[in-house]
């Protein structure tokens, strides 16, 4: 690791002044499950690092008359536990099947959602974009995007719970630079590179993203999906995430299904959603969706299986958010 | 007299009961030191640099960068300009400093300019290396029934028009292709050492599975007598073939310690340890075999190709077809030389792959002829390299047993479905040697009744210690514990590295060779005191005894009083080939059966069950066999359905360097593993024969016949990932 | 040994006591003082800084820089060893230790990040605790340099599921790798120290 300067505030109000004055040569830390890593690596060199866990007021989770409020710097393992966390098993089902006790443990909900890609070409040092994408697409692509790959951003969006929060319409407040504050929809923290110039997150290096806050009405039916390779901590396949509200006749009357591990960003499918709006579900109507989901996808010269995953991963997302039996392994 | 023969089975106060290992609290609480642990006063810790391309040439390399950055305490070169760079990650300079960051710190300041080359780094496409001359020819051999004839001139032509013609006489002829990818040795302890200098000499804390035979490669390349140099090593994080030597950057540790004047601790980081320090060869088969019509083969014919790295070798063909010997075979290989480090000894080095180029072949013949997999490879038992057809019998019969087989049977593809999911029977065989090592062990009696045995001996993690203290306390009538075992120095009397499983014969032979000529000097004192000739002395539950009358006896301590002032010593040595013994044996066989679970819609391969039946001769602590066996078969699911180096096609970047990227299974995946030894009173009486190897053989083809049995689909090239599942359903379905 | 030294999470300027020159080698320090409020936490720590940490009970004098990380003090620091290097990224488990009761990746953390908070690795539960025991019974071990971070998680995920079932287990305890393969002996010491409640 190169050297930095290091901090750890104790208020939003600290942190941001901390942020402020060198936002491109600063980077916050939570877990350090991600940013250790990746500062070991000298993949990233901030010239100060902002500890956030010591902020009580980005600590915790509140429930209140529109739903829950979470701190950034709690750690997945107390959102498994939370209670005030029941009405979004989409957000469990995840962290349950995170592989592994210590990363519950660690890791952050802000920090899960911030993590740069797991894509072995930026992990190996020749950038997020090698080559403006020739060397994913020459290379070794087994395990990068199917949607929204024709740029040259290949990777996929690494976030485990971002198609989960985003399927439940969650939103984030964030803090700066300076005074300012906002609340962003999760779906909008992240973006498709189109050069290097650009990073996958919205975020500002002067902001700090504070809380998160699912919004969802009672009711509403929801579950996560992934498909894994093994029962260890490392990335899924594909997953999706789903989020049903059904009529009092058991029709669907809005639907989100968002996938993850198969886009630069967190991938919203309106054409699978078009297919449940209006339905009743089942098995076939489950399978109907996951098509949609994956009819626009375009293959890379290695990863064609990715589709088959995804189109899975929808079909029982769905399925289990029904509370119907999903098959499977 | 003590007799050196082993115990009657069944007779043994110790040996072949269950123990725990004596070094086990200090493994599970975190005393044991590794290499990686040793801690000396004013220590500076050592990092190299990896070369970032596979493959070029060093213009100019400048470490006084890295001397500015605070912290450092030295920077040196492994490289000079227009050194050619065969592999990414090769060293290329090191540098000494106070603290991690530091030395970070001065790897990144270091400057090199390369001139980038070509790279190769395709080992399974045999034609892209033919087209870029990366082929090496590595040899033929063909066996026939018929001999040749007398006026044949082109040998070649009339063995390709024998095998036509023998093609032709079978009643059916089945081709496949099936493939392994390199793996690495993924030693959770890296590879490295601490160095530190006493004078002129040089104590290396390695971590090796070589103790008593790494000293002369430090010393030659540093200009001293082997004899001021001593190996290290009471515990190490690993080996599984890959830590033999001193390795250049031992070496570096060493010379950088003399010439600071400061212990060094030089370890590799994870992912130059995967890109320097250790892979298995690859290897790519083409098969065509020829059957009767009860799928006995009779004619195979092979051509497999497959890399270990730079030098360009493969897959030995010995082991091609593996165990199983057909009347006619011809094989052929061909080495493909990629950009990559060479490969060390894996684990039972070429019969894993082995077992998977061969043994699929084999299953698909029953695949082909709708016969029961289990009947054709009992079949063609008829015919094995060992000729252990027998025990291969007897083996399957019990494994068979325990795993249901006959019950859980179906045609492959043809079983029952439950929504996505297909379930499948899987079954393999293998043979190792085994034969213990050269190993030589000095035992002192104290007068005071304590034990001691010193050995330059290693525990990759088998339980030396404990086998070693088994062995002596069985010899000498005493508790395990109050054995001391010395291993770990290669002061000691040398023995054998670690490797082809022949540590627990070599530490046995001379253990109890040690402990029987001290028990029969002891005797012989203890003989006068008692007035019963020492012919009739027994040593047994602590106790010096009249064998015909046990009530005459002497306590341990007090025969041992009778020592005087001096500790007896008594040596055993046991040299491979030389020494007559019934104390040890070589090979085993061996049979192994998988039961998998597959879902069709993601290619998601789970183990459900896994039965090993294995034979070792005479087994010395149970519970330890069972560990090695298990172990054996967990690191086959890891290359079966996990594990494989991924070079970029491009760069020849080691892509899954880390951890996070090289995938091995975890706790969840392994299954229900169900180890059998077999050890009947014909096993018993041919002594210990080594154990660490063979388990770890069949795993990857009795795994991928198991998939194969489920979905009705061969996966031809390992691990068995989902996308290989799914790509090769989606082409059986066109 | 001295009482543990509980605080609530951050640390005070006032822990980092400019270093005086002293040694690398920490110290223990019996009756060290609590960890002070931190008001004054905003300030930037830029080099060497003398801290307190508080190890299995102990609290010890370290010298460590920002971008040190808890392995690297344990291990060269404080000669605890049985948090092991084994990835860079720690999704392996090697250097599992505890964080106020929490199993967490001493690779990935910062040292100075752990200030004011209980830190307890392998060799603080000793060679008696029962989770040990248990590993050594089950030989859940072959050539040991997993098995300390195994033992650690395997305590903290008891400690959370004490009546866990196998299939829990086999659930649970995934974030460590074990190259040997000593799985099966790990789940069935877990399963002994439940079977013998003895666990807590």
């Amino acid at each position: 690791m190169k050297n930095f300067e290091y901090a750890a505030p104790r208020t939003e109000e600290e942190a941001l002044a901390l942020l402020a004055q060198r936002p491109d040569q600063t980077a916050v830390l939570a877990g350090g499950t991600d940013l250790v890593p990746l500062m070991k690596k000298m993949l990233v060199t901030p010239q100060r690092v902002v500890n956030i866990k010591n902020i009580d007021s980005l600590r915790g989770i509140h429930a209140h008359s529109q739903g829950v409020t979470i701190g950034a710097v709690t750690t997945l393992d107390q959102l498994l536990e939370a209670p005030e966390l029941e009405p979004y098993p989409a957000v469990k089902q995840v962290i349950a099947k995170l592989g592994s006790l210590q990363l519950q443990c660690q890791m952050t909900l802000g920090g899960e959602l911030c993590r740069r890609p797991q894509c072995w070409y930026f992990r190996n040092g020749y950038g997020l974009l090698g080559r403006r994408g020739q060397l994913v697409e020459q290379g070794d692509n087994r395990y990068h995007a199917i949607l929204d790959n024709q740029g040259p951003a290949k990777f996929v969006s690494p976030s485990r719970l971002a198609p989960a929060l985003i399927a439940l319409g969650a939103v984030v407040r964030v803090a700066g630079p300076g005074q300012q504050e906002t609340t962003v929809p999760v779906e909008r923290l992240y973006r498709t590179p189109k050069d290097d110039h650009q990073r996958e997150l919205t975020l500002s290096p002067a902001q700090l993203l504070t809380h998160v806050l699912p919004k969802l009405s009672q009711g509403t039916l929801n579950a996560t999906y992934e498909v894994k390779h093994g029962t260890g901590p490392q990335p899924p396949l594909a997953t999706a995430s789903v989020a049903l509200e059904l009529d009092g006749s058991g029709v669907v009357r809005s639907a989100r299904v968002v996938m993850g591990q198969v886009a630069p960003v967190p991938w919203r499918s309106r054409e699978a959603e078009e297919v449940l709006v209006g339905q009743r579900i089942g098995y076939e109507l489950a399978e109907l969706a996951g098509a949609a989901a994956v009819a626009p996808a375009t293959p890379l010269s290695q990863n064609q299986y990715k589709v088959q995953i995804a189109k899975t991963a929808v079909k029982r997302a769905v399925l289990l958010a029904a509370g119907l039996e999903t098959g499977g392994l | 007299m003590a007799k050196l023969d082993w115990p009657q089975q069944g007779k043994a106060a110790l040996l072949g009961k269950r123990h725990d290992r004596i070094d086990g609290v200090a493994k599970a609480s975190g005393a044991a030191r590794y290499a990686y642990d040793i801690l000396e006063d004013n220590m500076v810790l050592a990092r190299v640099l990896g070369c970032p391309h596979a493959h070029c040439r060093v213009k100019s390399i400048d470490v006084k960068p890295a001397l500015k950055v605070p912290g450092v305490v030295a920077a040196e070169a492994l490289k000079k300009p227009g050194d050619e760079i065969q592999w990414q990650g090769d060293l290329v300079a090191v540098v000494a400093g106070e603290t991690e960051g530091a030395i970070a710190e001065g790897l990144a300041a270091i400057k090199v300019q390369y001139e980038v080359l070509d790279v190769f780094a395709q080992d399974d496409d045999l034609e892209a290396a033919q087209k870029a001359k990366r082929t090496r020819r590595a040899g033929q051999s063909t066996k026939l029934e018929r001999d040749i004839p007398d006026e044949v001139e082109d040998e070649e032509a009339w063995e390709e028009q024998e095998l036509q013609r023998l093609f032709k006489e079978c009643d059916k002829v089945i081709e496949g292709q099936y493939g392994i990818p390199v793996i690495t040795h993924m030693c959770l302890e890296p590879h490295g050492s601490t160095c530190l200098w006493q004078g002129d000499k040089l104590i290396a804390h390695l971590s090796t599975q070589n103790v008593s035979g790494t000293a002369g490669q430090f010393a030659g390349p540093l200009g001293i007598p082997a004899t001021d140099v001593t190996i290290h090593c009471d515990y190490i994080g690993g080996g599984f073939g890959s830590k033999f030597a001193a390795d250049t950057w031992g070496v570096t540790a060493a010379s950088l310690a003399k010439k600071l004047g400061r212990p060094v601790k030089l370890m590799l980081d994870r992912d130059l340890e995967l890109k320097n320090a250790g892979t298995r060869p690859s290897g790519f088969i083409k098969v065509k075999v020829g059957v009767d019509g009860n799928g006995v083969v009779k004619v195979w014919d092979s051509h497999h190709w497959g890399t270990n790295g730079i030098g360009g070798g493969v897959v030995s063909q010995g082991v091609i077809p593996y165990v199983f010997d057909p009347p006619n075979r011809r094989r052929r290989a061909t080495g493909i030389r990629v950009n990559a480090a060479p490969a060390r000894a894996w684990r039972a080095p070429n019969h894993p792959q082995g077992a998977v180029l061969s043994q699929c072949a084999y299953d698909d013949v029953a695949r082909e002829l709708g016969i029961d997999s289990y009947e054709v490879f009992q079949r063609n038992l008829q015919r094995v390299s060992n000729g252990k057809t027998e025990v291969y019998r007897e083996q399957m019969e019990i494994a068979a047993k325990l795993m249901d087989w006959k019950a859980k049977w179906h045609p492959h593809g043809k079983g029952p479905r439950n929504g996505s999911v297909v379930t499948g029977l899987g079954m393999a065989l293998h043979t190792w040697g085994g034969a213990a090592h050269n190993s030589t062990a000095e035992l002192k009696i104290h007068p005071d009744g304590s034990v001691e045995i010193s050995l330059g001996s290693q525990d990759l993690g088998t339980g030396t210690r404990t086998v070693i203290a088994l062995v002596v306390a069985e010899t000498l009538g005493l508790k395990p514990e109050q054995v001391k075992v010395n291993i770990g120095y290669s002061t000691y009397p040398p023995s054998g590295p670690s490797g082809g499983s022949t540590t627990v014969g070599g530490v046995s032979e001379s253990s109890r060779r040690a402990a029987t000529a001290a028990l029969n000097q002891l005797l012989d004192k203890v003989a006068g005191k008692l007035g019963v000739p020492a012919a009739r002395l027994e040593a047994k539950d602590g106790r010096i005894q009249d064998s015909q009358n046990p009530e005459t006896c002497i306590s341990w301590k007090d025969a041992c009083s009778l020592l005087g002032m001096s500790p007896l010593v008594a040596k055993g040595e046991y040299r491979r080939g030389r020494t007559k013994t019934n104390l040890s044996s070589s090979q085993v066989a061996g049979v192994q059966m998988a039961e998998v679970a597959v879902d069709l819609e993601t290619g998601i391969v789970r183990m459900k069950k896994f039965v090993a039946v294995q034979d070792m001769g005479l087994i010395i602590n149970r519970k330890a066999a069972e560990s090695q066996v298990q172990g054996g078969v967990i690191m086959g699911i890891a290359y079966a359905l996990f594990e494989e180096r991924i070079l970029d096609p491009q760069t020849g970047a080691f892509l899954n360097a880390e951890l996070s990227d090289y995938l091995l299974p975890r706790l969840g995946d392994v299954g229900e593993i169900v180890v059998h030894l077999y050890e009947p009173p014909s096993e018993y009486q041919r002594g210990v024969v080594g154990l660490g190897e063979p388990p770890v053989i069949s795993p990857g083809a009795a795994i991928s016949n198991a998939v194969c049995n489920a979905t009705g689909v061969r996966v031809p090239t390992l691990p068995l990932t989902p996308k290989r599942v799914l790509d090769a359903l989606a082409k059986a379905q066109g | 040994m001295s009482e543990p030294v509980r605080s609530r999470g951050g640390f005070s300027r006032r822990e980092f006591l400019k270093g005086s020159g002293a040694a690398a080698a920490a110290t223990a320090v019996v009756g060290a003082p609590l960890v002070a409020p931190a008001e004054e936490a905003t300030g930037l720590i830029r080099g060497a800084e003398e801290v307190t940490l508080q190890v299995n009970g102990k609290a010890h004098r370290v010298r460590i820089e920002p971008r040190t990380t808890l392995l690297e003090v344990l291990r060269y620091q404080l000669g605890l060893t049985g948090a092991k290097p084994v990835s860079a990224d720690g999704c392996c488990g090697g250097s599992t230790v505890l964080l106020e009761g929490k199993p967490i990746s001493a690779a990935t953390t910062l040292a100075l990040d752990c200030v004011g908070k209980q830190i307890t690795t392998v060799e603080g539960l000793g060679a008696q605790d029962n989770v040990v025991q248990a590993f050594v019974h089950q030989d859940a071990m072959q050539c040991g340099f997993c098995t300390p971070g195994f033992v650690v998680a395997v305590k903290a995920f008891l400690k959370k599921h004490p009546y866990a079932t196998e299939e829990e287990v086999r659930e649970g305890l995934n974030g460590n790798l074990c190259r040997c393969g000593t799985y099966v002996n790990v789940v069935r010491a877990a399963l002994e120290v439940v079977k013998g409640g003895r666990n807590g």
